[in-house]
């Protein structure tokens, strides 16, 4: 069924009003070498009856936080959410909008994205968000950009303990523009203010710092960019977890100027890596080089309030190629979701998820720690998430784990952390959802490969 | 023009009887409704013992909403009722593709076997969901005609850039490095140039004439700037005025002979599924939009998805990772590509709005696809046919067998010398319900169309109604356009203000 609503009887009609006989004649600019006359190798329509079918089969073939212990991290966290969200998110009227060109038909929206605004600056301890971005890495990359247009420096220093998706894609980015790309060295897994003084110069735009780390270790960032800023016009990037903010020290509160975030831990399914969302938070002198939509709040021809988009001489539609960036489509519903997400939760019920994250994730690191043969891998300060080094290859544990039922942690070691990692360490997230008893059993897992 | 509008609607100084959104009590902030104390949802106690907190460590509490759940369902669900949508309104945006979103999309992405997916777990764990995507992929190499489709693109924007970069890699490895300038025409959109500009690219104008690329200034440009130094045209095709170019083969061939590329913006693909294929014209590289052409929802601006398909020899520039069939039947992503660009954005791709794309392209299958592309293109041209002798076409004659693609573009001459501006009419087709157009682009003054492929005649002929009834307002009474929304939750937004003093945050 392919959802078309027109008729033939209708159709006839419809060809009537052009003065054509037949459809085909609409597509009389196509030239005849270009008609496509076969028909595309495609499976047959199929029936939503079918597709169903045929799509619960598909889901049912895999494994995943709903069926298994998830302990998994590495950039994406299975965090609660509340039933309420998946109910209002769909509702046609968010679902079925586009971005809010039309302010006066779009004010919910519109509002919405100026609660998401205040709430995303809140969290960041930052003055001003932007309605969104694509997701982590791509955030991360608009933050540098942001760095050098501002400074108009070149080099960025990225500290090695970003999540390596990050800096691929950050190099990625950087590798055709006039820009340099410079690693911060770890030593114990987190960057200390010496190797950042050793790397700081004039034309350093920006220093790129994620806290909690790739490790789950919390950085020393009020002293990193401090340091930074001895270098006028250096910009401080702080790349934050949100769920962290409602109890450790907010970029903000650690002196940055640009924060980046995944946002997925607010409510965002972990759906194989998305679609997520970037967060991006500034202070108040960078909003005219900030990227991506900007949702603002004015008044009506009668003064009631009103928001629309603004500051649009930014963007690509109108200023094309001297654009703040290309990005035109964020990632509105999830947008919706986050605030949601944040509101529901709401001031003590964030925090409430941060300090059980915090105390949960402590218990079971003291009591991997206490397993002969097991050791925290670095003995630095963490969040929700720490990396164990096993006594024996994390490819065993891992599967071992499996077999419980327990999706035990993500491999740094392995590629798709870019083999970061040693071969026995493994990388543990424990979220809110996390109990006592699942905590246990993996501890059981481990202590029977310890001999 | 609502869903539910079954009355005609009256015209000049009576009020159109149609169901808008209406004048509506303004919907505090959230955090207007916070009352400290308050909570929506509560979590099971701690049971663990606590650890102690290094006091440097802790941050001041974040100033979020305190609501009770009642309250919050009640603040989203008006905020709801303060947008026009597909699903309510008639929603000609002309270029956005604002078709129906089937509800089995969101069933099948909600479903935990997919929601619920670790983006780090094994491929062994996750056979269905590389399965979904590896046929997704199939799919759309199919509809292009093209060899190799990337999913990593987050939105069309994302795979422009992408596909920019690896059209970059491919002359670097080539010995080509100088291949940097990129052409456009005059009428491209927006994210075409600051695409190029992201990848360090330097973006060069292309004239068009009568809504068509001028092949003669195409050429002038590839000489002016040297046929060595270009790497690609950037091409929408349909293209923003709403035409499919008839010389597009020709364009192909001469960028094809100074030895660039030929990319193809894909955002209107819906006219031509099925009918053509970007690969047999000519295109080396594309994007996809899901969320224009396939169904996946706009949520009021994404997540969509901007998948690319390229030509073989671009193939091995693609970035990381693939998603790959084993000579066994299993699905695996392949990191082994040395030539690749490497990562555009963390993990694989928007896998939740590939559920949806699978879920649509499998509903239609390929009979329903070229249906899809046929219906769009004989509503937009029954739309221009019966509207064009009050809203003037510069590109629409049917006597001259001109017609339009899946959108057209009205520039409305006569209505706008009576004094009215474009925006008043476009605030206007809010008081009938209808979401205005997309305005002033391709060309300044004008209104770009696209009723897609899923509207009834019955609400094509309401829209007529309602456009005509708009002109005769503007034949009697211009000035009522000038206070235009009425039916609206507000009247006419300050925008002017808006950036003037920006208050991008709520501040108590
Ligand atoms: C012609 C054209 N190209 C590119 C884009 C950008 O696509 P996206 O919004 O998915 O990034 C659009 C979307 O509005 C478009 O209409």
């Amino acid at each position: 069924m392919d959802y078309t609503q027109i008729t033939s009887a209708h159709e006839q009609q419809m060809l009537q009003a052009i003065g054509v006989a037949h459809v085909d004649e609409l597509f009389g600019a196509i030239s005849p070498e270009f008609r496509f006359r076969q028909t595309l190798d495609l499976p047959p329509a199929r029936s939503e009856l079918d597709l169903q079918r045929d799509l619960a089969e598909m889901a049912a073939h895999n494994h995943g936080a709903h069926d298994m212990v998830c302990f998994m991290g590495g950039g994406a966290y299975d965090h609660f959410c509340p039933a309420l969200i998946d109910q209002l998110i769909n509702r046609g009227e968010f679902l079925t909008a586009y971005t809010p060109y039309q302010a006066e038909a779009s004010q919910g929206s519109l509002q919405a994205f100026f609660e998401f605004q205040t709430q995303v600056a809140r969290l960041a301890g930052l003055e001003v968000a932007n309605a969104s971005l694509y997701e982590g890495a791509t955030a991360v990359v608009e933050a540098v950009l942001m760095a050098l247009r501002v400074s108009g420096k070149r080099r960025v220093l990225a500290a090695s303990t970003l999540h390596p998706d990050y800096l691929a894609v950050l190099e990625t980015y950087l590798s055709d523009l006039p820009a340099e790309l410079c690693r911060l060295e770890a030593t114990e897994g987190r960057i200390t203010v010496e190797v950042l003084r050793g790397h700081l110069d004039d034309d350093t735009a920006a220093v790129v710092i994620q806290s909690p780390n790739v490790w789950g270790l919390i950085e020393d960032s009020q002293r990193l960019f401090s340091a930074a800023h001895d270098r006028p016009g250096t910009c401080a990037i702080a790349v934050f977890n949100p769920i962290a903010c409602a109890l450790l020290k907010k970029p903000g509160e650690c002196g940055a100027d640009i924060a980046a975030a995944e946002g997925q831990p607010l409510g965002v399914p972990l759906s194989l890596g998305g679609p997520y969302i970037g967060l991006l938070a500034a202070k108040k002198r960078f909003i005219r080089s900030m990227p991506g939509r900007l949702v603002g709040r004015t008044t009506d021809t009668e003064g009631r309030p009103t928001y629309c988009l603004t500051l649009q001489t930014r963007e690509q539609h109108i200023r094309g190629a001297r654009a703040t960036s290309n990005i035109c489509t964020n990632q509105g519903l999830l947008a919706l979701r986050v605030t949601m997400f944040l509101s529901a939760l709401g001031k003590s019920g964030l925090a409430e998820m941060a300090r059980q994250c915090y105390h949960k994730a402590h218990y079971l690191a003291g009591q991997i720690a206490a397993l002969d043969g097991y050791a925290m891998t670095f003995d630095g300060p963490f969040f929700f998430e720490f990396c164990i080094t096993c006594p024996r290859p994390v490819t065993e544990v891992i599967e071992t784990a499996k077999r419980r039922r327990l999706l035990a942690g993500v491999a740094p070691g392995g590629r798709r952390m870019g083999s970061i990692g040693g071969p026995n360490d493994l990388l543990i997230a424990v979220t809110e959802q996390r109990t006592r008893a699942e905590m246990d059993a993996l501890v059981e897992v481990l202590e029977e490969l310890s001999g | 023009m609502t869903r539910v509008m079954e009355s005609r609607p009256q015209t000049t100084h009576d009020r159109p009887v149609v169901a808008t959104l209406g004048q509506r009590p303004a919907e505090p902030l959230i955090f207007e409704k916070s009352s400290p104390g308050q909570q929506a949802v509560d979590l099971p106690p701690l049971d663990v013992p606590t650890s102690t907190i290094p006091q440097e460590l802790l941050g001041a509490p974040v100033a979020l909403p305190e609501v009770g759940q009642h309250d919050l369902v009640v603040h989203y669900t008006r905020l709801s009722h303060r947008n026009y949508s597909v699903d309510t309104n008639f929603y000609p945006l002309g270029s956005c593709t604002m078709k129906y979103n089937p509800r089995i999309n969101e069933w099948a992405a909600g479903l935990s076997g997919f929601a619920r997916l670790h983006p780090l777990q094994d491929d062994a764990q996750i056979q269905g969901a590389l399965r979904l995507l590896y046929e997704t992929r199939c799919f759309l190499q199919e509809i292009a005609g093209l060899d190799e489709v990337s999913l990593q693109p987050a939105a069309g924007a994302h795979g422009e850039y992408t596909a920019l970069k690896v059209i970059g890699a491919y002359f670097k490895d080539h010995g080509q490095p100088e291949r940097r300038v990129v052409l456009a025409p005059d009428t491209a959109h927006g994210t075409n140039l600051a695409s190029c500009t992201m990848c360090g690219s330097e973006v060069v104008g292309v004239r068009t004439v009568e809504g068509l690329t001028d092949l003669d200034d195409l050429r002038r440009v590839i000489d002016e700037h040297g046929p060595e130094k270009i790497a690609a045209f950037m091409i929408t095709n349909p293209n923003t005025a709403g035409l499919f170019d008839p010389r597009i083969g020709e364009a192909a061939e001469i960028v094809h002979a100074a030895g660039g590329m030929l990319y193809l913006d894909g955002a209107n693909m819906n006219a031509i599924l099925g009918k053509t294929r970007p690969g047999d014209f000519g295109a080396d590289a594309m994007h996809f939009n899901t969320h224009k052409t396939f169904s996946t929802p706009h949520g009021c601006g994404g997540p969509g998805a901007g998948p690319i398909a390229v030509c073989k020899k671009l193939s091995p520039y693609l970035p990381l990772p693939q998603v790959m069939m084993a000579a066994d039947g299993s699905f695996y992503f392949d990191r082994d590509r040395p030539k690749s660009i490497g990562k555009v954005r963390s993990f694989w791709g928007q896998f939740g709005v590939f559920v949806r794309t699978w879920a649509y392209i499998s509903a239609c299958g390929p009979e329903g696809l070229r249906n899809v592309a046929e219906k769009s293109v004989l509503a937009a041209n029954y739309l221009a046919a019966r509207l064009r002798d009050v809203f003037e076409m510069p590109y629409f004659d049917p006597a001259r067998r001109r017609f339009c693609a899946h959108e057209f573009v009205t520039v409305p001459r006569r209505l706008l010398e009576k004094g009215v501006t474009l925006n008043d009419i476009a605030k206007r087709m809010i008081d009938y319900g209808v979401h205005p157009p997309t305005m002033h682009w391709p060309v300044q003054d004008c209104l770009m169309i696209e009723p897609t492929d899923t509207e009834s005649k019955r609400t094509l002929d309401q829209f007529v109604e309602v456009m005509r009834a708009i002109a005769v307002e503007i034949d009697h009474d211009p000035g009522l356009l000038a206070q235009a929304p009425l039916e609206a939750p507000v009247r006419r937004a300050d925008e002017v203000a808006a950036a003037r003093a920006p208050v991008l945050v709520w501040e108590e």
